[in-house]
């Protein structure tokens, strides 16, 4: 039979030389390799201690953007619910009333705001579809609850924190995250 | 007056045996340790490490789990015999420890009292005796499971240990001629200096070891226990303690023959350079010292049942039983009678 690659090699026949009929001298090789990996370095990264570095194109968990002055950017358009493959997404419209200028920066805003996480495939479209720079896919990618229905996450759950009174949280949570061009 | 002992040797040997199975419990669960983290290390990872600092505390984790684990005893089996199984392994593992000089005297209160547990002279077929009776524990486990797996290992394990038994018979009855003892107290006296019977007796120590590794169950010759084979081998229906009990009794059993080992072969509690018979002037000191060296020789040969655990793989039955009957049987022949040689031409 002709050989699909030149890689293969015939398997040797001829019987075990003396040597080899000892196994003592392979077994003895053997436990050397074994013992030289004591003092190699192990790749090990301690999971809650260490974490490795995310690749910049990660998909994880949604959050919903806020402006530098804690408004919220989206206006309820509902591109990212028809951009869902999965249709994980919910939404429901209201107007801004006069005096929530500081809190929609928008006149129409997302009243409620639902993602299905056991729906959502964490594809990203929905921050593709967004003109408004008001969802993306951050770096957390472990929930865990008690309930199918605390995967349901909310307004309260997605939403990034204010910029003015948690300025920190919002920094960790906005992460090296290029600014993204927004339509007006 | 029923008996001709005083009561302060009664106390003395009482408070030995204590202290004798309480140690080799505690070195059998942290030998459970440090096998896995000796296998971490020999396979490039950490081992385990979240329990306590550096893991220390993951043998007390791992019993509390056994413990709290349901008890199954199976509808068919016969369960006194079940019950029987994993008691007796535990019982004969630790009976062992008997023989084995820990070290020499102390004076503690005005009295000389020997760091072990019974001088008898005959210890090494003490040691033999009781260790052919460990194979009962796992053949009477095996057998009341009522399960063809539990059956097969329970088999296996007795052949395999009637099998190392006789070449490591043959391979000591070479050592006995030479030190013309049976007494394991008075096998280490002779060793003393460094006259260790290794320099005499290579052949007769690979062949013992290799049988040591037969016997205690352990991997290359593990098959009793075969997973991949037999689910659990002799084991397969237990759970709770009991499991506990028949994995530990494996680990005491590597605890004491490696002690063994170390007097045979390894001169017990003789020191390395260093001469004790220039340093009686330091008392108690001296027997701790000879006791550290002790402990340190199981400890080495407590790494090589490891070493050679994650490094060889199983073997095959027949290969197992070639090995034993073809090639260490006539090698142990061999060396049994090329030392009576020796003897007979040099006169000792």
């Amino acid at each position: 039979m002709q050989a699909l690659t030149n890689r293969a090699e015939q398997v040797s026949r001829k019987p075990m030389s003396f040597m080899e009929r000892l196994y003592l001298p392979a077994i003895f090789k053997g436990m050397l390799i074994t013992f030289r990996h004591i003092f190699t370095r192990n790749p090990t990264i301690h999971y809650p201690e260490q974490k490795r570095a995310f690749s910049p194109v990660f998909r994880g968990l949604q959050i919903l953007n806020r402006d530098e002055e804690g408004r919220e950017n989206c206006t309820a358009c509902g591109l990212c619910a028809v951009a869902c493959p999965a249709e994980a997404i919910t939404m429901e419209a209201a107007e801004r009333l006069p005096g929530e200028e500081h809190l929609y920066k928008e006149e129409k805003y997302a009243a409620k705001y639902e993602i299905n996480m056991l729906r959502c495939i964490f594809c990203g479209l929905c921050e593709e579809a967004c003109p408004k720079d008001a969802i993306y896919l951050s770096e957390t990618f472990t929930p865990a609850d008690y309930q199918r229905k605390q995967f349901v996450y909310n307004k309260e759950d997605l939403l990034i924190p204010h910029p003015l009174t948690d300025k920190e949280a919002y920094e960790k949570a906005l992460g090296n995250r290029p600014k993204k061009e927004t339509i007006n | 007056m029923f008996l001709a002992i005083e009561l302060a040797t009664i106390v003395e040997k009482l408070v030995l045996i204590v202290i004798v199975v309480m140690g080799s419990l505690v070195v059998a669960m942290y030998t459970t340790f440090a096998e896995r983290k000796v296998a971490g290390w020999l396979q490039d990872r950490p081992g385990p490490n979240r329990a306590g600092p550096f893991g220390m505390f993951q043998p007390l984790a791992d019993g509390m789990k056994l413990f709290f684990k349901e008890e199954i005893i199976p509808n068919f089996s016969s369960k006194a015999l079940f019950v029987m199984g994993p008691a007796l392994a535990m019982m004969t593992a630790i009976m062992t420890s008997a023989v084995i000089p820990w070290g020499d005297k102390v004076i503690l209160f005005d009295r000389e009292i020997s760091l072990q547990i019974a001088d008898i002279n005959i210890g090494i077929l003490y040691v033999f005796g009781v260790v052919s009776l460990g194979v009962y524990g796992i053949m009477i486990g095996a057998w009341a499971s009522n399960n063809k797996y539990s059956l097969m290992g329970g088999l296996r394990a007795a052949s395999q240990i009637i099998s190392y038994e006789l070449a490591m018979g043959i391979s000591i009855i070479a050592l006995l001629m030479f030190t013309g003892t049976l007494s394991l107290k008075e096998m280490v006296l002779q060793q003393q200096a460094g006259h260790w019977n290794i320099w005499y007796q290579p052949l007769g120590f690979l062949i013992f070891i290799i049988c040591a590794f037969a016997e205690c169950n352990r991997t290359p010759f593990d098959l009793a226990e075969a997973e991949s084979e037999l689910i659990g081998g002799y084991h397969t229906e237990y759970s709770s303690m009991k499991l506990g009990f028949y994995l530990f009794a494996e680990y005491i059993n590597m605890f004491i023959s490696s002690a063994v080992m170390a007097s045979l072969y390894f001169g017990g509690y003789d020191v390395p350079f260093f001469n004790e018979a220039a340093h009686t002037d330091m008392g108690n000191w001296l027997a701790l010292i000879g006791l550290g060296a002790f402990l340190i020789k199981i400890v080495i040969f407590i790494f090589i049942f490891m070493w050679v655990r994650w490094t060889i793989p199983r073997f095959r039955y027949d290969q197992l039983m070639h090995l034993g009957w073809r090639i260490l049987i006539p090698l142990a022949l061999f060396n049994m009678l090329a030392t009576g040689g020796a003897i007979l031409y040099f006169g000792k």
